[in-house]
């Protein structure tokens, strides 16, 4: 082997190629520290082979050896597999410190009645942070974080008024199946002056300014089969929570933006136009997402957030 | 001692070594490729045993390819690794078997905004349009862009039998002739198993290339995604695609284990 040729000028080593008359090349090596590190990752690698799933051999791999884990099938039956992430999930989802902790409490409210869940500290505290999580994951993306909706697209859930049933078996219902929120548009069926009536007539109900001739025309038509609008709202105008019909008597908007505070005219366009278009509106069915005592849970912290009865 | 220099200095040697490492490199790329279909699980309904995996209807592919074009693989994901917190907010883990049709996959590789595996049937479709219009309007922290332009653009459909050609040259089982529709046997006698038994009456007709168009129009028109059953919008398709993701797996038929078996 050749003797290392030096640079003269600085004294380091260099490969001993020489171009262009002076041109060189230093042979730094790699620091030691790098050297090492790199070496370690080819041990890491090997250590990792063996211990974990690695390396595909014709239609199946090798398992790993040593690093089985346990799970329990839906049936119940215990079972061992060689480590793989499924299996981990199964695991940590039965057993896992956390889920453990969640899971004592989750039969406690799936075993209670719901006044129990509210008076009960330890309960309630746990439905407020657990069913926090849930609101937010699947409510609150419509509902919004604090339950306010969406004024005309989503209903308002802590505005003490309710649609379907304010009952925790309506709400349930409510979350399992989903609800169908809909009014047939009037547009064809009225003409301007008859949809100027109901629109004062509904806006009387409310104690806001209306035209009282209009509004009795209104009450007419309403009332009457030309509308028919008391099938759903019955003839009191308080609504009916089986066709998810608004009250219309109690001063809350849950689709048309009506308020004391805008102008009459204001007002009577955002009802006469909810008259003629109709409503529309679909809640998702949770039951494929939610387990009943997620459900459940849900239940009670609306309760908590809406002060529903 | 084996001096690198001794390599650079003999051709042959360096061609004959450089050849042994891009073989490694190409090996390890190529050979897993031949035997991918191991590690898709079968997912075929426990009561019928059709297969619950499909391909995209005529809309929904229209939707994927809007989906596509506007970038929404930046910023979501359509992943959810098995891990328990992502199991808690998105649902049960995504399957290989879910993105088989997918070409190409649109697992993305960030989250600025949520994954999206499992979006069907989260939202309302009302909810989706007002969300794509203006995201703030529904959720006020979101720094996702305004798509207003869906709901104003119709939707183009008519080279929609060249795109699921394109589809089925790669592998996607939509159907063109009547032997791949109803199955059978070719002039030579190999049997061919057709779609109808694949995916059963239900699912057969909407993967048939020749009613493509019939049946974009007519599931925009049943689904009404966009609100505005006059017009069919690019709001209707994306809607339609974004509906049906993660749906088609009804993991309430399955005991867990089956799917801890197939790894």
């Amino acid at each position: 082997m050749a003797k290392p040729v030096k640079d003269p000028l600085t004294g380091a080593e260099t490969t001993g190629h020489v171009w262009d008359d002076d041109l060189q090349e230093f042979n730094n090596p790699l620091p030691r520290w790098w050297l090492w590190t790199f070496y370690a990752t080819f041990v890491f690698a090997f250590v990792y082979w063996v211990i974990y799933p690695s390396w595909p051999f014709f239609g199946t791999y090798t398992k790993g050896i040593g690093n089985s884990i346990s799970y329990k099938t839906d049936a119940g039956e215990e079972k061992t597999t060689h480590w793989n992430t499924r299996a981990l999930l199964a695991n940590e989802l039965q057993t896992g410190s956390t889920a453990m902790r969640q899971k004592e409490y989750l039969a406690k409210v799936a075993a209670a009645p719901y006044e129990q869940i509210v008076e009960n500290t330890d309960m309630s505290a746990f439905v407020r942070s657990y069913g926090k999580g849930i609101f937010g994951d699947y409510c609150a993306a419509c509902h919004q974080s604090g339950g306010q909706g969406v004024p005309g697209l989503f209903p308002n859930l802590v505005d003490d008024d309710w649609l379907w049933g304010n009952s925790p078996e309506q709400i349930e219902y409510t979350i399992v199946n989903g609800r169908h929120g809909f009014m047939p548009a009037f547009r064809e069926t009225f003409n301007d002056q008859q949809l100027d009536d109901v629109a004062n007539y509904v806006l009387g109900l409310s104690g806001l300014a209306a035209d009282p001739v209009k509004a009795s025309q209104g009450e007419l038509i309403f009332k009457g089969e030309t509308g028919g609008c008391y099938y759903c709202h019955t003839k009191d105008a308080t609504g009916m929570y089986s066709q998810g019909a608004a009250n219309l008597t109690d001063k809350i908007w849950t689709v048309a933006n009506v308020s004391p505070r805008q102008s009459e005219e204001k007002n009577l366009a955002a009802v006469k136009s909810v008259i003629a278009n109709g409503i529309q509106r679909q809640m998702p069915a949770w039951s494929s997402r939610l387990n009943p005592t997620e459900i459940k849970v849900l239940v009670a912290y609306l309760k908590q957030i809406s002060g529903a009865d | 001692m084996f001096k690198h220099e001794s390599v650079e200095t003999s051709s042959a040697l360096l061609v004959i070594l450089t050849l042994v490492a891009i073989s490694i490199g190409g090996l390890v790329e190529v050979v897993p490729l031949h035997y991918i279909d191991d590690t898709v699980e079968q997912v075929n309904d426990p009561e019928t045993g059709l297969e619950m995996v499909r391909p995209y209807t005529p809309l929904e592919l229209r939707g994927r390819d809007i989906y596509l074009r506007e970038g929404c693989y930046t910023c979501h994901s359509q992943m959810i690794r098995p891990f328990r917190d992502e199991d808690l907010r998105y649902g049960h883990y995504s399957l290989a078997a879910e993105s088989r049709y997918d070409h190409p996959f649109q697992w993305g590789s960030k989250r600025t905004g949520p994954d999206l595996a499992r979006v069907g049937g989260k939202y309302s479709n009302e909810w989706h349009v007002a969300h794509l219009k203006a995201p703030r309007s529904v959720v006020p922290e979101s720094i996702m862009p305004n798509y207003p332009w869906l709901l104003e653009q119709p939707l183009r459909y008519a080279d929609i039998q060249e795109r699921m050609l394109a589809l089925k040259r790669v592998g996607v089982p939509y159907s063109l002739s009547r032997l791949e529709y109803e199955g059978g046997t070719t002039e030579e006698g190999t049997p061919v198993v057709g779609n109808l038994e694949t995916f059963g009456p239900d699912v057969a007709p909407l993967l048939d290339i020749n009613q493509a168009e019939a049946n974009l129009v007519a599931q925009a028109e049943t689904g009404n995604y966009d609100g505005d059953p006059a017009h069919l919008t690019e709001m209707d398709a994306l809607v339609a695609y974004l509906q049906m993701l993660g749906t088609l797996v009804d993991f309430k038929k399955f005991d867990e284990d089956h799917f801890i078996q197939a790894r």
